[in-house]
């Protein structure tokens, strides 16, 4: 059948890449195994591990941090900014492209380096801090500074939401907001009962992609701690750890069970989402 | 807040639009500025000052970086991560446009239930993959080759693009099809001498996207590549500010300006699809 032909990378890549291996960490999750001899069956030993385990709580404390702080400030940022650049002024394309850039090469290890050199003791950030009176240091090597600054790296990028979002503005009917503008609504109410109904889907869409996406955060968290999590675990990343369990100390079994407990809470996220946005989400009625 | 109410308008005014919107870029462009600036500071002028434009311009970090690390020359790395990169255009093109043809206009059954699970990988998170994959391809004596950084590519493992381009194929007419199916040809002729050359527009952004993600990938090559002499840039320049010490920041950010280099040409000559893409991603979902 043709449907079939066409579909056959897609589906070989499927069950070769994505569904086999799946299975297959499920497996393994219930077992010891260190790449060398065969798996050892031990049941939920691993997932036990998993309760007793404080550098496991540590992973879950940061990554769940990062995602309720850095995900709400990067899409406030990420509408502000649309809903300013949302007109026909001249450069629009201009300033489209520059705050889109940053979201381009905000994962790259370039830019992982830049942030290490601006944020560590001495450097321009300290600087900044001292000429305002405020003493904060490096923010690399204090724990308490470290994720203030992974929330500044990641709402950096916020242009790709951002070009959603205008392009979700965009085809917001313009008679809406001129019947409030007749009807006298300030802008908090306009932009409470006609901008955020009318774009709902567009920050469901965004939401959604974006936690799930911070739910996996690895090469800065890698670069910028030269793969410890450190100091003091306060940029143990869930992915970093499951990256040293598993690649570094060959706990593949152990791993594994890392890597479904992340998996249960990113789905049980996405449904979530999906069973509580029909309270919130509006989808228009001209579906095309 | 937006233009059509005109009493805010009028309060914000023209100037005040323009001054906001350069302040937010200045911010947003500082890094990179930094950066770029920096690469041409001796160190001990990078940290510890708040001079963004050097003192001294010197082209000395740009020497270091070039002499590259561990016996290896940096136009070595260069070379691996162009030949992952372009691997990973072909790739994808390749086989994201014809899943996509499969998913847009091909009725068959079990197509939705595909279709869905399609979408569904696009919010796996792959770390629940990555090691039965690593596993396997370590078995098969893969690991320290560039195949498994590629395989996936040729396989439409990313949904991203094939997503991309059934939204895009969707807005393309039908009666095109209709008319050459009525004139007898297959499915696989429609595809290659109609469908495709319709779609330049997404195979270009499909490009750039997977060039740039090629490009910028850190996880992949860290976990499947062991020899210095394959390494492309990301995990090459990670070894480089492991070995100069932390201290040489000058020739880190030398460094790190290059190998961003090629991707800011792309973003800058190719802007608008990449941002087109985006955009298109997140409507009509």
């Amino acid at each position: 059948m043709a449907g079939y032909g066409f579909l056959s990378l897609w589906l070989f890549g499927f069950f070769a890449l994505t569904a086999g291996p799946m299975l297959a960490s499920l497996y393994l999750s219930f077992t010891r195994y260190n790449l060398f001899g065969s798996p050892e069956w031990i049941g939920l030993g691993n997932y036990q591990l998993l309760l007793s385990d404080p550098q496991f709580r540590q992973a879950v404390k940061v990554t769940v941090t990062y995602v309720l702080v850095g995900t709400p400030v990067k899409l406030a940022a990420a509408l502000a900014v649309a809903m300013l650049l949302n007109n026909n002024r001249r450069g629009q394309g201009f300033y489209r492209s520059v705050f889109y850039a940053p979201s381009l090469i905000g994962a790259s290890v370039s830019i992982a380096i830049v942030w290490r050199a601006m944020f560590i003791d001495n450097g321009i950030v300290d600087r900044i801090g001292s000429g305002a009176g405020l003493d904060w240091g490096g923010w690399i090597g204090n724990p308490s500074l470290i994720m203030p600054m992974f929330v500044l790296l990641t709402a950096w990028q916020f242009g790709a939401p951002m070009v959603i979002f205008l392009a979700g503005l965009k085809q917001v009917p313009a008679d809406l907001y001129e019947a409030a503008a007749v009807d006298g609504a300030g802008p908090w109410r306009t932009f409470r009962s006609i901008t955020v109904p009318m774009l709902s889907p567009v920050i469901f869409f965004n939401l959604l992609l974006e936690a799930v996406h911070a739910f996996q955060v690895f090469g800065s968290a890698y670069i910028i701690s030269n793969g410890t999590g450190g100091p003091a675990g306060s940029s143990l990343f869930y992915t970093l750890y499951l990256y040293q369990r598993g690649f570094q100390d060959f706990r593949m079994g152990y791993a594994s069970a890392l890597a479904w407990v992340l998996l249960v809470v990113v789905g049980l996220l996405t449904f979530v989402m999906f069973r509580t946005s029909n309270a919130w989400v509006h989808y228009g009625g001209d579906e095309k | 807040m937006v233009d059509v109410r005109p009493g805010y308008r009028r309060r914000l005014g023209s100037l005040g639009w323009h001054l906001l919107t350069l302040a937010i870029a200045a911010v947003v462009l500082y890094p990179g500025l930094w950066m770029l600036l920096s690469a041409f500071k001796p160190t001990n002028q990078i940290v510890g000052s708040v001079n963004l434009v050097p003192v001294n311009p010197t082209l000395d970090n740009f020497r270091t970086a070039l002499d590259g690390i561990a016996g290896v020359s940096f136009w070595r790395f260069f070379g691996n991560s162009m030949l992952l990169a372009v691997g990973s255009v072909i790739g994808t093109v390749f086989s994201a446009s014809i899943t996509a043809y499969a998913f847009a206009r091909i009725d068959f059954p079990g197509r939705r239930i595909w279709f869905a699970l399609m979408i569904g990988t696009l919010l796996l998170p792959f770390h629940v993959v990555i090691i039965p994959q690593y596993i396997v391809f370590n078995q098969l004596g893969l690991v320290d080759t560039m195949v498994p950084l590629l395989i996936g590519k040729f396989l439409a493992a990313e949904a991203f693009f094939v997503f991309l381009m059934v939204q895009f194929m969707r807005g393309l007419p039908r009666e095109l099809d209709e008319a050459a199916f009525l004139d007898g040809a297959g499915h696989l002729r429609i595809f290659t001498s109609i469908t495709l050359p319709l779609m330049k527009p997404v195979l270009a952004t499909s490009s750039i996207f997977a060039f740039i993600w090629s490009w910028n990938d850190f996880f992949g090559p860290l976990l499947y590549l062991k020899n210095s002499d394959l390494y492309p840039l990301p995990v090459a320049l990670r070894l480089f500010v492991d070995q100069t010490s932390t201290s040489d920041y000058g020739a880190q950010m030398a460094m790190a300006v290059l190998a961003l280099a090629p991707v800011i040409i792309f973003f800058l000559v190719f802007q608008r699809y990449l941002i087109g893409g985006v955009a298109t991603t997140g409507l009509k979902g």
